[in-house]
């Protein structure tokens, strides 16, 4: 059984008397342990696919199971509730709470699914390792660059051992070395074992995953038009691991 | 433990910015203080008002007035033979129901002079020992009246310390006491010996004051003293120190038996009679047993009535309970302007913050903890607000004391305390309820992509 199922998901918008297919008919299966890239351009659907992948969002028709629960129906303190425990984002901006120090925005997952003090600072200061940020624990995040702000991001990602890794565009304000840097840094989480999605327009960026999902019109493209999505062009930036 | 966490970021948050929270708490001190200080200045009238109470002879004491009689004896008027010694002997023997009995025949427009001083008392009055009792009268030097003085109708008086202050010195100006046992004076024109002082009577507040004024060196004065008039202290207890009693007998052959002024009638008619109940818990039967030996003395003529100290003392309720409720509802609005205040700033900082909200419920913070959040928030600012407010109440009732010192001193009690922080812990929660529940049911996508 795959981690992340999606059966016949349809997301539909009113919009000025208008209704709007965002996602139309999707279906989709996601194996733990998988990198996978979801492309597509500005309006193609795939911040609709992410929303609801990521259990932000709940879809109009169709049904996803994740990791054996059904989630399509869900409220929204149960979906709070698995986006806290086997979801972790990381977003473009960062998003960071600017008024808590780093390690009190890793530990901030865990202080909602309750986890006790000593424990949660253990926790949270083994992710920043992972991430080479324990340095930088008592700092800011107005007092870091955008890398070190974004492997904090990533590490109040993984403290709570999430099944699932979202990444929306999370090298998208980063300078490309950093960037790389980043992405480097995903494909050790996937070598760990992690199952990553990595959401992008970037096909540069998407190339460098081993699955990619390709967006477009609300629809899971067959398959992906290498010279439209630019690959016949590029070299990927990161090694596949 | 969630709940502990979020009031510790409720706190942290209204640290982060500390002016802004001062200033919405700033609504909610006013209130918390005005309340406070509202209550204890009610408590001190309230304080004042009993003192005087219990100045003018207590709850327990009943006046029997005259009154027209009732419309069906409207024949018999002239017939009518008022209050006299007879009803005090009668209600003496016959009403067992009834304490004490003090008849009381007084000397309209009376002036006291001595040498080129004078005086008008507040009442010159021909009395029975039993007066002490009733009006709550103490002899502090010499003695009071004896059998002897009534059956002799003796030139004998026995003065309050205002008649003393004004024949003979007062203390706080000549800096002695002066006790005139054996002085004489003259009540229109007639000479009495002083045998007897009462003691000085004044409220808490005025003794408070007179102690404090005695140890500040005195003020040099400019040109020469001035009568300082009735202005000063209460009412009730100048009036009680101007009081200048006699014998009744005395009063009754002296000043009444060869007629007043206009009419050289004998006028044995008695202006008060006081009496006081054995048991205040059985009022009504005493007044109804005082009543029948009345109307018997009265041959039937209702020309009397009673006056209880009770409708006194439910004034005195009603005057309380007025200012309790008209400062209550000036507390009240206050505080709810404060809780307005606290829902402006909160969902204003809602606004402000519609990202982070947004970043903490994607996650994992579920609607219910951003709600207690933000309610929390709320009530902290509430909390602390009520918390400077009860401390700058007791500044504010210090000032008021300072502002008008001849007024009852405020007194803080407790529950009025307890009720303003419960107040203000309410409105806090209630200013917080509807940002919360904003805040709870923004939509986490939405609020991610807010600018």
């Amino acid at each position: 059984m795959a981690l992340l199922e999606l059966r016949n998901v349809s997301k539909l918008y009113q919009l000025g008397g208008e209704e709007i297919r965002a996602l139309d008919d999707v279906s989709l299966d996601i194996e733990g342990g998988e990198f996978i890239s979801i492309i597509g351009p500005s309006g193609s659907g795939k911040s609709t696919l992410m929303h609801i992948l990521g259990c932000l969002d709940s879809p109009t028709r169709g049904t996803i199971r994740l990791d054996g629960t059904m989630i399509h129906d869900a409220t929204a303190r149960q979906l709070a509730a698995i986006r806290n425990r086997k979801i972790g984002f990381v977003f473009q901006f960062f998003n960071l709470l600017p008024k808590l120090n780093v390690l009190q925005n890793v530990e901030l997952p865990m202080l909602y699914s309750g986890v006790g003090g000593r424990e949660r600072r253990e926790r949270a200061l083994t992710a920043l390792q992972a991430v080479g940020m324990d340095n930088r624990a008592r700092h800011r995040p107005s007092q870091l660059s955008g890398g070190q702000q974004q492997r904090a991001a990533i590490a109040r990602a993984l403290v709570n051992n999430p099944k699932i890794i979202f990444a929306d565009e999370p090298t998208g304000n980063l300078d490309s070395h950093t960037g790389t840097m980043i992405l480097s840094l995903f494909h050790q989480l996937s070598a760990a074992g992690r199952t990553i999605i990595l959401v992008t327009h970037d096909p540069e960026i998407a190339a460098v995953t081993p699955r990619r999902i390709e967006i477009r019109d609300g629809k899971i493209a067959a398959k992906i038009d290498a010279k439209l999505a630019g690959l016949d062009r590029v070299s990927p930036a990161v090694p596949q691991a | 433990m969630k709940f502990f966490n979020a009031l510790l970021s409720g706190l942290k948050d209204v640290w982060a910015h500390k002016l802004r929270s001062m200033l919405t708490m700033l609504g909610i001190i006013l209130g918390v203080a005005s309340l406070v200080g509202m209550a204890a200045i009610v408590k001190g009238m309230e304080n004042g008002m009993k003192e005087t109470m219990v100045t003018m002879g207590g709850a327990d004491k009943v006046l029997i007035l005259d009154a027209q009689v009732p419309p069906e004896q409207e024949h018999l008027a002239d017939q009518a033979p008022g209050r006299t010694l007879q009803d005090v002997y009668a209600l003496r023997d016959s009403a067992p129901l009834i304490r004490l009995v003090s008849p009381e025949m007084s000397l309209g427009r009376s002036v006291i002079t001595r040498g080129q001083k004078q005086v008008s008392p507040s009442e010159c009055v021909g009395v029975w020992p039993a007066v002490l009792e009733m009006n709550l009268h103490t002899v502090a030097h010499g003695r009071f009246f004896t059998a002897l003085d009534e059956e002799y109708a003796a030139s004998v008086c026995v003065i309050g310390t205002g008649i003393r202050d004004e024949l003979f010195g007062n203390p706080d100006e000549t800096g002695k006491e002066i006790i005139p046992l054996g002085e004489v004076i003259f009540i229109n024109e007639q000479p009495f010996t002083i045998v007897g002082m009462f003691e000085r009577y004044e409220s808490e507040q005025d003794r408070r004051e007179r102690e404090l004024a005695k140890r500040r060196p005195a003020a040099p004065a400019n040109g020469p003293a001035r009568a300082r008039g009735w202005g000063r202290g209460n009412w009730a207890f100048n009036r009680k120190n101007l009081t200048v009693y006699m014998p009744l007998n005395t009063m009754w052959l002296k000043f009444r038996a060869g007629g007043d002024a206009t009419t050289d009638v004998p006028d044995p008619r008695l202006d008060d009679i006081d009496i006081k109940v054995a048991d205040f818990g059985q009022l009504e039967a005493a007044l109804q047993q005082a009543r029948n030996v009345l109307m018997f003395t009265h041959k039937g003529i209702e020309d009397f009535s009673f006056r209880t100290q009770e409708n006194r003392v439910e004034t005195i309720n009603q005057q309380i309970r007025n200012a309790r409720l008209s400062g209550g509802i000036i507390a009240g609005i206050s505080l709810l302007v404060g809780g307005i205040g606290i829902m402006n700033i909160i969902l204003a900082s809602i606004n402000e913050r519609i990202r982070e909200i947004g970043i903490c419920k994607a996650i994992g913070a579920s609607p219910e903890t951003v709600f207690l959040q933000i309610i929390v928030e709320a009530a902290v600012i509430a909390l602390l607000g009520a918390a400077i407010g009860v401390m700058a109440s007791f500044g504010l009732v210090d000032l008021l004391a300072q502002i008008s010192p001849t007024l009852n001193l405020p007194v803080i009690t407790l529950p009025p305390i307890f009720v303003a922080v419960l107040c203000s812990i309410a409105v806090g929660l209630l200013a917080g309820v509807f940002p919360a529940l904003k805040a709870a049911r923004l939509n986490p996508i939405e609020a991610l992509r807010y600018e």
